[in-house]
């Protein structure tokens, strides 16, 4: 069985993103880049398929500007056998990376995708549904468990009302959630095999997908700061508070 | 123009978000339908035709959208779509499930979690965990969004929209229930609750977690959590608020035993009064909290309990 993983380069997750002043776009000039914790997890699933003789093979593919091939060279150490890197400057959204994604579905013909279920950046948690879309797949979203057998894949879900399992056939899409997996750091061993591990390159401008978005950014301001409050002494000074000013409470 | 609202709901009972749907939809302006995809749901139907300003609610009722498996709903959907300029739905894990798979087939953008409309092609939405506010203007033939309902008010009810029946049935065949653990409590839903009180990894287990539930009698509020306490397995996962979780506004939102990360910040920053507690003075949570109060929670929460 061979697995697809898409893996965004994302900001890191520690790193708390500032706006530019023109308010043109935030500024990730010198801000430490990793891969999506989403697709971490995405990638630590195949890896666990794998050693537990389901899958046979891992292809990893991100999306994106020469240094995505940091992120592929990190999933390739984790443990995936080779990458993909789909070269494009192009501020790409959701639908225009499933499309390019579906290029690769129909070329590789993997029996899984797995996908995170959300870029921390974008917050668009779109990928894996469209690509489901496109390529005509059932889907297994938000997952926090996956098991295979018999040409199905049971997904476990975490929904907004607890927990919901679905089966589909596969081919099928699964974007993972938090629960899913402890994803793995790399050894160093590993980290040096990755280096001789194959990644292709393919431009996205010589795939058939038309690359322009209908979405336009007017402009990225920064939120409103909330200002703290004060410190109160004790629990008879907060109720007080919490009734006489703020009239929060009864 | 006019917009198609996808209702939220779980067969028996119309959930909160929905009319704030329409209270959206009006600042885009035009028609509104409902959608009320399920089955044995009438009683849904009834309450959307309730809302004000609701033309029109289109009912879906069939054995395959008793689950609203993404893959039969958005068939659906995306049949339905010619004639509307905007499909909405609300950003649970519902619409956050089908919609993108809408949007593909009609192949254009989906818009997520919009928070403001500027104008009917111009909208609000949070990015980075919400510490970036972007607004986008979509030249699509149908703009095709989830709405972050906490981010608006509920149009009013008293209301009688006229209720039609569909009689179309996608079963895609490419997905199937199997079955369900779902979260049993007599308190109100997270994204409904006027007061939340949520505890985090400071809470040490679940048993501790007993502790919030007086308070929440008393204050009748939900119960919600931080991520580390939902991973260390102290409460389920619908339980968690945050970036990746639910997204919460009440009027008033206790943290207790949490750290104030940012992707748990941007599911409840917008609550209007935030009261935080916490053993250390520098937690981040006490940089946004209108009310800190620094100390041992197991001495301070048997106090709030018995203060109220
Ligand atoms: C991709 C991704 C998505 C995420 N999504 C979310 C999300 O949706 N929601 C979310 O919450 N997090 C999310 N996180 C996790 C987030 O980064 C933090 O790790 C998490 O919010 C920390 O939870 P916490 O505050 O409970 O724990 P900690 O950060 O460990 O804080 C515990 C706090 O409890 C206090 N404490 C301990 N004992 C006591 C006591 N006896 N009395 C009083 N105070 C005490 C401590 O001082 C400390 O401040 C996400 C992370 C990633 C990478
Ligand atoms: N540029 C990209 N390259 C590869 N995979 C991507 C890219 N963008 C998004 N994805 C995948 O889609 C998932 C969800 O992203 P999104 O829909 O943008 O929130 C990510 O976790 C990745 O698995």
């Amino acid at each position: 069985m061979k697995i697809l993983v898409p893996v965004k380069r994302a900001i890191d997750y520690n790193v708390k993103v500032k706006v530019k002043a023109d308010e043109s776009n935030v500024d990730l000039a010198n801000v430490k880049m990793s891969i999506n914790p989403f697709c971490e997890i995405a990638v630590e699933e195949a890896i666990r398929l794998k050693e537990s003789g389901t899958a046979t093979e891992i292809v990893v593919v991100s999306i994106g500007a020469l240094a995505c091939v940091e992120q592929i060279r990190t999933a390739l150490a984790l443990g995936a056998d080779r990458g993909i890197h789909i070269q494009t400057e192009a501020e790409l959204d959701s639908l225009q990376i499933a499309k390019l994604l579906k290029t690769v579905v129909d070329k590789e013909t993997p029996d899984l995708v797995i996908l995170g279920k959300q870029a921390i950046d974008s917050d668009n948690n779109q990928t894996g549904q469209m690509l489901a879309a496109l390529t005509n797949m059932g889907q297994g979203t938000f997952a926090s468990k996956v098991a295979i057998s018999d040409g199905q894949v049971a997904v476990t879900r975490e929904i907004d009302g607890g927990l919901q399992t679905v089966s589909l056939t596969l081919p099928a899409i699964v974007t993972t959630d938090l629960r899913l997996n402890e994803p793995r750091y790399a050894s160093l061993p590993n980290i040096m095999k990755a280096k001789r591990k194959p990644i292709e390159t393919i431009a996205a401008d010589s795939l058939d997908v038309n690359l322009t978005s209908n979405v336009k950014l007017l402009k990225v301001s920064a939120p409103a700061q909330r200002s703290g409050g004060v410190k109160v002494a004790d629990v008879a000074e907060l109720v007080a508070k919490l009734k006489t000013e703020a009239k929060v409470i009864a | 123009m006019s917009i198609l609202i996808y209702a939220e709901h779980d067969n028996t009972e119309l959930k909160a978000e929905t009319a704030k749907l329409v209270h959206a939809a009006s600042q885009i302006g035009g028609d509104i339908d409902v959608l009320v995809a399920g089955h044995d749901c009438a009683a849904v139907a009834q309450a959307a035709a309730a809302i004000s300003g609701v033309s029109r609610v289109l009912v879906a009722d069939a054995g395959c959208y008793q689950y609203q498996l993404a893959e039969n709903v958005s068939a659906l959907v995306v049949e339905l779509a010619d004639g509307y300029s905007h499909i909405l739905a609300a950003a649970t894990t519902t619409g956050k499930n089908f919609m993108p798979r809408v949007a593909a087939l009609k192949d254009v953008a989906q818009i997520s979690d919009i928070i403001a409309v500027e104008s009917a092609d111009t909208f609000v939405r949070p990015i980075y965990a919400g510490n970036a506010i972007a607004t986008v203007q979509s030249s699509d033939a149908v703009k095709v969004m989830t709405v972050r309902a906490s981010a608006f008010d509920a149009a009013a009810l008293g209301h009688s929209a006229a209720i039609e029946a569909l009689t179309q049935a996608h079963d895609a065949g490419l997905s199937h229930f199997v079955s369900a653990e779902l979260t049993v409590s007599e308190r109100p839903e997270l994204t409904a609750a006027n007061v939340i009180i949520s505890g985090g990894r400071g809470m040490q287990n679940g048993e501790n977690f007993a502790l919030l539930n007086g308070i929440a009698d008393k204050l009748g509020a939900a119960i919600g959590a931080s991520r580390a306490a939902v991973d260390a397995g102290f409460v389920p996962n619908d339980m968690q608020v945050g970036q990746t979780g639910k997204i919460v506004a009440p009027q008033l939102y206790i943290a207790v035993g949490i750290s104030g990360a940012i992707q748990h910040l941007a599911g409840m920053k917008d609550s209007k009064v935030i009261v935080a507690i916490n053993k250390d003075e520098e937690a981040p949570i006490f940089q946004i909290a209108d009310y800190g109060l620094v100390g041992d929670l197991f001495d301070i929460l048997p106090e709030l309990e018995a203060a109220l």
